[in-house]
């Protein structure tokens, strides 16, 4: 084992637990956002409200994510006079771009709750609000994990851009043990661990995803389910997450 | 505090321009590898051979589950000390794109294949065809028609990354606006014109891939 | 009155009828689903409307719940227009929070029960009382309770429906709609889902609620012989108009149209 083995892992180390507050907070601000534009899309009767928030959905998904970095860290601060620390510029980018195609995932599972059940909703007078939160989310959360679990590892993934605004992540601190090395050879090694970090904490996020699974079907009144022996299995192609709107 | 200058706008714009051109360069050679090398990834994880299928198996899920950008670093940094490969950029960001891309487009191919009716499977074998010409004349064919929407997203999904080639030295569309930025002491103008670039590119695109998908749909 | 748009004020209505249908139609684009319909049911009546499938009988169920918009015409109920509401001496149709406030005096059973799976047997009951009624907790789970019993599931308050089987989600879905308290009931083949060993058990608690409640009910139903015990009149449906009215025993026994004939014979052949 090389000399410089437990050094580098020390400094991926730091790296590592700016990545989960990249993660974390990314998460938060991406379901916040994904369910106040996915419900709107859903379910409002305002078509202009409808229409503004389909346009501020697509921006943020038509873009590039790292312009969106850019934007947001150099361009911003000269617009409105002060700079967002870098860590919450990168939360709040990734958590907004994020966010967007995550509101596709809850729109689309909110128009999936079968028709039925709406109208027995409507048939004992419920209002709008009680339907939504009485039935037709707790019956469609479940729907949206697999395909969020996909999202949230692209979201992991995206945290690595925030590396060029300065936020000293897992790749950042890469990024810096790497460039005054002498010897090449240790390239490798350092950014072998920095992959498997990262494919670390996809593991850990997949078995939470999982748990959550599990609790939501148990919320929707979802006969259990086996759970696949793979912690990791995941819906083969990422449907809704990856790539313009579909 | 200072707003939109139009100086500095269209000083930037051309060398945008520039730039633009480097990215459809890189997305567009990045996506032909991503099309064949997962199609590849595809047969060899359905290949009869348990080794090789689990291998591939694992590649993929590792590069699914690992950031794009730090993928970049390892070609860019560790491929020519490792495998003695040295690229100009440019290639790094297209061979990297291409194999990234390449583990999710092999899902898609996959899913392709699933999707084809078991009779299809049946009727090939009571034709007595041999085994490449099942996959050649039958299977790829309707696979790879399915798959034409969902490859075109990632097509979209590679242009909309392909700014992380600035950070090995690629000159492409955003490298150029964070130059003429620094040179005029204002980025507004330069991200907010590759931004804008960006999204009137990939919005008419995706809806395009909407379009096919109706028309490709399952018949 | 032929064109609700303009008519100035309701029709004089009898005093003792709880639903009034005026020439009403309803289209699905071009289809023609109900034509000029003019159906009255009176106060504690139980009519039952039978017909092929596709002639408009699952609709008048569906509009009276205020699940579609009537094409023309108008809906009311208890004299009031239920389908329009009237605005600066005009009839424009209802609104969503009009029809919200007029829907709290009816019920409807469902062909597939639509129970919400993400709820208990119990929650499922009190669900609407609590936050529409604004009844307390404790007082909408007794009288829930009240209701199990009645429907003899008193055992499974606790149970999530895909839990029971079809005919006692069914049942549940029964004691869902009466906690409402409904004036009138609607019935829409609440049978048609079920095994026919279930059936019965569905039929002998809505013969209970017939017999013992004054409920005003309008039933589809292919379960002749449950709409010959349970019903004041039977109207046979074909092609979005009512082809007869009768009483059950007459309809049912001689028939003035071979189109009732037709049908009847048709549906007794299958059972």
């Amino acid at each position: 084992m090389p000399a410089n083995f437990s050094h580098f892992l020390s400094v991926l180390g730091q790296g590592a637990g700016v990545t989960v507050e990249l993660t974390v907070g990314g998460i938060i601000v991406a379901t916040i956002d994904a369910f106040l534009c996915g419900i709107i899309l859903s379910r409002s009767r305002l078509r202009i409200l409808r229409f503004v928030v389909r346009v501020y959905v697509e921006g943020w998904r038509g873009s590039s994510e790292l312009v969106q970095l850019f934007w947001v860290s150099l361009a911003a601060p000269t617009l409105i006079g002060f700079k967002l620390v870098p860590l919450w510029a990168g939360i709040l980018v990734i958590g907004l771009n994020i966010g967007a195609y995550g509101s596709e995932i809850v729109r689309g599972a909110l128009n999936a709750v079968p028709r039925e059940q709406r109208e027995g909703a409507v048939a004992l007078s419920l209002g709008p609000w009680q339907q939504l939160r009485k039935v037709l989310l707790p019956q469609a959360v479940v729907e949206m994990i697999p395909p969020f679990n996909t999202l949230f590892i692209q979201l992991i993934q995206a945290t690595a851009l925030a590396s060029l605004i300065n936020v000293s992540d897992i790749t950042y601190q890469g990024k810096q043990i790497l460039e005054p090395i002498a010897s090449q050879g240790q390239f490798t090694l350092i950014l072998t661990i920095m992959l498997v970090m990262y494919l670390i904490l996809s593991l850990i996020l997949t078995g939470i995803m999982r748990l959550a699974e599990l609790a939501a079907a148990r919320w929707a009144g979802r006969p259990p389910r086996p759970v696949p022996l793979r912690l990791w299995a995941r819906p083969a192609a990422p449907s809704a997450g990856v790539g313009g709107p579909s | 505090m200072t707003g939109w200058d139009w100086g500095v706008a269209s000083a930037a714009f051309p060398l945008m321009l520039k730039g633009l051109a480097v990215t459809a360069e890189a997305t567009v050679l990045g996506s032909c590898l991503a099309f064949v090398l997962g199609l590849i990834l595809t047969l060899l994880r359905l290949s009869r051979v348990p080794v090789l299928a689990q291998v591939t198996w694992a590649f993929v899920e590792f590069v699914r589950d690992t950031p794009l950008l730090v993928q970049l670093y390892f070609v860019f940094f560790s491929f020519p000390v490792t495998l003695g490969i040295k690229m100009s950029p440019l290639m790094t960001g297209v061979v990297t794109l291409g194999v990234h891309y390449a583990a999710y487009t092999s899902d898609t191919y996959r899913a392709g294949i699933q999707a084809i009716p078991r009779g299809q499977w049946e009727a090939a074998r009571a034709l007595s065809l041999p085994r490449h010409r099942v996959w050649l004349s039958v299977v790829l064919p309707q696979a790879i028609r399915r798959s034409v929407p969902s490859l075109g997203n990632y097509l979209i999904s590679m242009f909309k990354d392909t700014p992380i080639l600035l950070t090995v030295g690629v000159l492409e569309m955003v490298g150029q606006a964070e130059q003429a930025g620094a040179a005029n002491y204002s980025y507004v103008e330069p991200f907010t014109i590759a931004g804008f670039l960006f999204l009137v590119l990939s919005y008419p695109s995706s809806i395009l891939v909407r379009r096919l998908e109706r028309y490709v749909g399952p018949r | 009155m032929s064109d609700p748009g303009n008519a100035p004020v309701a029709a004089p209505v009898g005093t003792d009828e709880k639903i009034t249908f005026s020439k009403v139609a309803k289209r699905f684009g071009p289809k023609v689903v109900l034509q000029d319909l003019d159906l009255n049911v009176k106060v504690g009546e139980r009519v039952t409307l039978i017909g092929p499938s596709g002639s408009g009988k699952t609709t008048i169920l569906r509009l009276l719940m205020g699940l579609e918009q009537v094409t023309s015409g108008t809906i009311r109920v208890d004299g009031e227009y239920f389908s329009h509401m009237e605005r600066r001496g005009k009839l424009v149709p209802a609104s969503e929070k009009h029809l919200r406030l007029a829907r709290r005096r009816i019920g409807m059973v469902f062909q597939q029960y639509n129970l919400f799976p993400n709820m208990t047997v119990l929650r499922n009951i009190t669900e609407a009382p609590v936050r529409v009624l604004g009844k307390s907790r404790a007082d909408a789970e007794a009288r829930a309770r009240e209701l199990l019993a009645m429907v003899g599931l008193e055992d499974c308050e606790g149970h999530r429906p895909h839990q029971l089987s079809g005919g006692m989600q069914q049942r549940v879905a029964i004691a869902r709609a009466l906690a409402m308290q409904p004036e009138v009931l609607l019935l829409d083949e609440v049978t048609a889902a079920l095994d026919p060993e279930l059936i019965g058990g569905v039929l002998n608690v809505l013969r209970e609620i017939a017999a013992t409640t004054d409920i005003t009910m309008l039933i589809v139903t292919h379960e002749m012989r449950f709409a010959q015990d349970i019903s004041d009149r039977v109207l046979m449906f074909d092609g979005g108009q009512v082809v007869e009215e009768a009483a059950p025993g007459k309809l049912f026994s001689d028939p003035d149209h071979e189109r009732t004939r037709q049908f009847l014979s048709a549906v007794l052949e299958k059972t």
